[in-house]
C-alpha cells in the first residue's frame, strides 16, 4: 500500500483540532482579527505568515489564552476554550523572547512546567532527561540561561513547552533571533522533532521562506483577514490574489483585459502596440473583464532571438542584472515601460554569460505558466 | 602615577571623613569623664606617655554591666526588624502597582513617592504629632466616623515609632524594588501561566526570586538607619520606647557623659558593620550577575 500523502484538510472525516469560527478581535478603535474562520488539524505544522500587525500574534495569543475574543468562538478538540484559562490549556507556548527564568538553571526550566501537576518526582527527571535528549542539551543542563549561546536557548525554550507533552505548540517567530545559518538548521531540526512528537504546531512567522520550509499548511494574513490557506506550493503556484502572489516571493504582475478565446484559455490585451498574451486559466472571466496576470520570474525564458514555438514572447531590454550567485535575474523593460522580471540558473561561469546590460533580448513563458486573478 | 593619585582622592575622603573621626570617637571611648572642656580626660596635652596610660576599658565593661544598654541595644534591633518587615509589606504592593501601571502614569507616581522629601523630615515627624495625638486628625476622624468611642492613644507608644519608621523611610523601599520589578520581562510571568502556574504561583515563583535583589537592598536601606534612629522615638515614641539612638543621645546632652556615649556609638557601628558588609555584597553580586 502506498503511503498516504498527510492532507487531514481535505477529508471531510477529519475532525479538526482548533477551530476559528466567526472570531473577531477588537482593541478599541482597532480590529486585530476580522471575522475569522480557519480549521487546523491535529499533527499539523501551520504556519501563520503576515506582515506585522496583520494580526497573527493576536490569533496565536487567543490559543494561548493570553487575550480573549471579542466575538467568535475559538474551539480546541471540539470545546469552546474562552472560559478557560492558560495555566488549564492543554497549549503551550515558544514565546519571542523565550522567556527563559534567567533565575533557574536549564534542567529547572524544563521541569517547570512538569512541577505543577502531581507527577511523581522520577518521572519529572526523566522526561527533562528526555527533553533535553530531544533538544541535544544534556551538557548544558546545570548552567543558567545567560551562560548558553542563543540557539541553545532557543533549544530550551522548546524542551520547556514540549516538555508537558502539549495538544497544541505554538511558536511564536521561533527563529527571529537566530543568524541566517543556524535559523536553516534550526528549521530542520523543528520539523524533525515536529514529526517525532507528533505534536500540532502552529508557528508565527513573518517570513516566507521560513512558513515555506517548514510548514504543511500556510495562512497568509492581511490586515486581520486570511487571504488564503494553502499548502507552501499551492500559494506559490496557485496564489488566489494579487497579494497573496506579490507576498510570497517574488512575481510579475501585468494588468490588461481578458477575453475569452476558447475554454479556459484567454487573451490579455495589456499593451495598446504589442500583441496579446495567451493564458489558461480555471477562474472564469468575462470580455472586456480587467485582469492580472501573475508569472513568477522563473517560468519566464530569456532569449537572443524570438523563440519560434513560444506561446508568449515579448521584446524588451536589459534595464538591470541582479547577480545572487546561483541564479541571475534580469529585469527587461518592455515597450510600453513594463518590467518583468526573468530568472536564470547560472549554470555557466559568469565571465560566459550570454547577456548584458542594454542588450535587446525576447522574453518567452508558456500559456500555463502564469496565474490569472481578478484582484 | 596617575592612577596613584585616582586613587588617593577616594581613599584621603575616606580616611579624613570616616576613619579620623571613628578614631576621635574611639579614642573618647576610652576616656574618663571631667567636668572640663572638652568634658573628658586625658587629652593630647597631658604628653603622650600619661595619655596612652590614662586610657582603658572601664566604658565598655560599664555598658556590658548595665542591663539598660543592652536592652536598648536589643529593643533597637527588634524595632528596626518588625519596621523593615512592616515597610517591606506596605512598599512591595506600591512598588509593584508602579512598575505595572501604564507607562506614562509611572513619573507620576514615582514624583508621588520621592515628594515628601522636599519638605524637611523635622517637620513631617512632627506633621505626624498632629495626626496621632489625642486631639489629633486621626482621632477626630475615628470619633466623627462612629468607629471609636474613646480617642486612642497612638502617640508616645511604639506603634507610633513603627508609623513613622515606615513613613519615613518607605521611599528607600519602593525605588529599589520598583527598579526591580520595572527590568522584569512580562513574558516571563505569561510563559509561567503557560506552564501552569495560576496567577499567585506565578507570582510567588517568578516575580518574587527576580524581584530579591530589590528586597534586599530596600530591607538594608530602611534597616541600617532605623537601628540607629533617633529623632522618630525621641518625638512619636514615649517613655516606654527604647532605642539605643535616644540613650546615645540622652548620655551626650542629659548626662554630658561623652565617654559613655562614645562607647554606646563604637558598639552600634559593630552592631551595624554586618549588615552593612551584606548590603554591599548584595550589591555586588546584583552588579555582577547584571554583566
Amino acid at each position: 500500500m502506498p503511503e498516504s500523502v498527510f492532507a487531514p484538510w481535505n477529508d471531510a472525516s477529519q475532525k479538526p483540532l482548533i477551530r476559528f469560527r466567526n472570531v473577531t478581535k477588537s482593541f478599541g478603535d482597532f480590529t486585530a482579527i476580522d471575522d475569522l474562520t480557519l480549521d487546523i488539524y491535529e499533527q499539523e505544522f501551520f504556519a501563520l505568515l503576515g506582515p506585522s500587525g496583520c494580526g497573527k500574534t493576536t490569533m496565536m495569543r487567543m490559543l494561548a489564552g493570553f487575550e480573549t475574543p471579542t466575538s467568535g468562538v475559538i474551539e480546541l478538540a471540539g470545546q469552546d476554550i474562552a472560559p478557560v484559562p492558560p495555566n488549564k490549556r492543554a497549549v503551550n507556548m515558544m514565546f519571542q523572547s523565550y522567556a527563559l527564568f534567567p533565575h533557574l538553571s536549564v534542567y529547572e526550566n524544563i521541569a517547570f512546567g512538569l512541577r505543577r501537576g502531581n507527577m511523581p518526582k522520577q518521572d519529572i527527571d526523566d522526561r527533562v532527561s528526555e527533553m533535553l535528549k530531544l533538544t541535544r542539551l544534556e551538557k548544558f543542563a546545570r548552567r543558567k540561561p545567560h551562560q548558553i549561546s542563543g540557539g541553545q536557548r532557543q533549544r530550551v525554550a522548546l524542551a520547556r513547552s514540549l516538555a508537558k507533552a502539549p495538544k497544541l505548540l505554538l511558536l511564536d517567530e521561533p527563529l527571529g533571533a537566530l543568524d541566517a545559518k543556524l535559523r536553516q538548521a534550526t528549521q530542520f531540526e523543528l520539523m524533525d522533532i515536529q514529526e517525532k512528537t507528533g505534536t500540532t504546531f502552529v508557528i508565527v512567522t513573518h517570513d516566507q521562506e521560513e512558513a515555506m520550509t517548514v510548514a504543511s499548511r500556510v495562512a497568509v494574513m492581511d490586515e486581520g483577514r486570511i487571504m488564503q490557506v494553502a499548502t507552501p506550493e499551492h500559494i506559490y503556484e496557485v496564489p488566489e490574489s494579487v497579494y497573496v502572489a506579490d507576498f510570497i516571493g517574488d512575481v510579475n504582475i501585468i494588468k490588461g483585459a481578458a477575453s475569452p478565446v476558447g475554454e479556459q484559455t484567454y487573451q490579455i490585451k495589456w499593451s495598446k502596440t504589442a500583441a496579446p498574451l495567451n493564458a489558461v486559466s480555471d477562474r472564469p472571466f468575462s470580455e472586456g473583464q480587467s485582469c492580472h496576470l501573475a508569472i513568477r520570474p522563473e517560468k519566464v525564458g530569456i532569449h537572443a532571438d524570438r523563440p519560434a514555438d513560444a506561446d508568449n514572447a515579448v521584446q524588451g531590454t536589459i534595464l538591470d542584472i541582479a547577480y545572487l550567485g546561483n541564479i541571475s535575474t534580469y529585469h527587461v523593460e518592455l515597450p510600453g515601460g513594463q518590467i518583468v522580471k526573468a530568472q536564470t540558473a547560472n549554470t555557466r561561469r559568469v565571465s560566459r554569460r550570454s547577456f548584458t546590460w542594454e542588450d535587446t533580448v525576447w522574453l518567452s513563458w508558456t500559456a500555463t505558466a502564469g496565474v490569472l486573478l481578478a484582484q | 602615577m596617575q592612577r596613584l593619585i585616582l586613587i588617593a582622592v577616594p581613599y584621603t575622603w575616606l580616611l579624613a571623613l570616616f576613619l579620623v573621626p571613628f578614631l576621635i570617637v574611639f579614642k573618647i571611648s576610652l576616656s574618663d569623664v571631667e567636668l572640663a572642656i572638652p568634658p573628658y580626660t586625658p587629652t593630647l596635652s597631658d604628653g603622650i606617655v600619661p595619655f596612652f596610660k590614662a586610657l582603658d576599658f572601664e566604658n565598655f565593661a560599664f555598658l556590658a554591666s548595665d542591663d539598660l544598654y543592652w536592652k536598648a541595644y536589643l529593643s533597637s534591633l527588634r524595632i528596626a526588624l518588625i519596621s523593615t518587615f512592616l515597610t517591606l509589606l506596605v512598599g512591595y504592593p506600591m512598588a509593584y502597582a508602579m512598575a505595572r501601571a501604564p507607562e506614562e502614569w509611572r513619573p507620576t507616581l514615582m514624583m508621588l513617592v520621592i515628594l515628601p522629601f522636599w519638605t524637611s523630615f523635622l517637620i513631617r515627624v512632627y506633621a505626624w504629632m498632629g495626626i496621632l495625638s489625642q486631639e489629633g486628625f486621626l482621632n477626630q476622624f475615628l470619633l466623627w466616623t462612629g468607629l471609636i468611642s474613646e480617642p486612642l492613644t497612638i502617640l508616645n507608644t511604639t506603634t507610633a515609632v513603627y508609623i513613622g519608621i515606615v513613613y519615613t523611610y518607605l521611599p528607600f523601599m519602593i525605588l529599589p524594588i520598583f527598579a526591580a520589578l520595572d527590568r522584569l520581562d512580562g513574558s516571563l510571568i505569561e510563559a509561567a501561566e503557560d506552564l501552569g502556574c495560576s496567577r499567585f504561583q506565578a507570582f510567588w515563583l517568578v516575580t518574587i526570586p527576580l524581584s530579591k535583589n530589590g528586597i534586599v537592598a530596600g530591607s538594608f536601606l530602611v534597616f541600617i538607619p532605623a537601628l540607629g534612629e533617633f529623632v522618630i522615638p525621641s518625638l512619636l515614641g514615649g517613655s516606654g520606647t527604647l532605642m539605643i539612638g535616644k540613650v546615645l543621645w540622652e548620655e551626650f546632652f542629659n548626662n554630658r557623659d561623652w565617654p559613655v556615649a562614645s562607647a554606646v556609638a563604637v558598639i552600634l557601628l559593630l552592631i551595624l558593620i554586618i549588615p552593612i558588609v551584606l548590603f554591599q555584597r548584595n550589591q555586588q553580586r546584583q552588579a555582577e550577575a547584571e554583566q
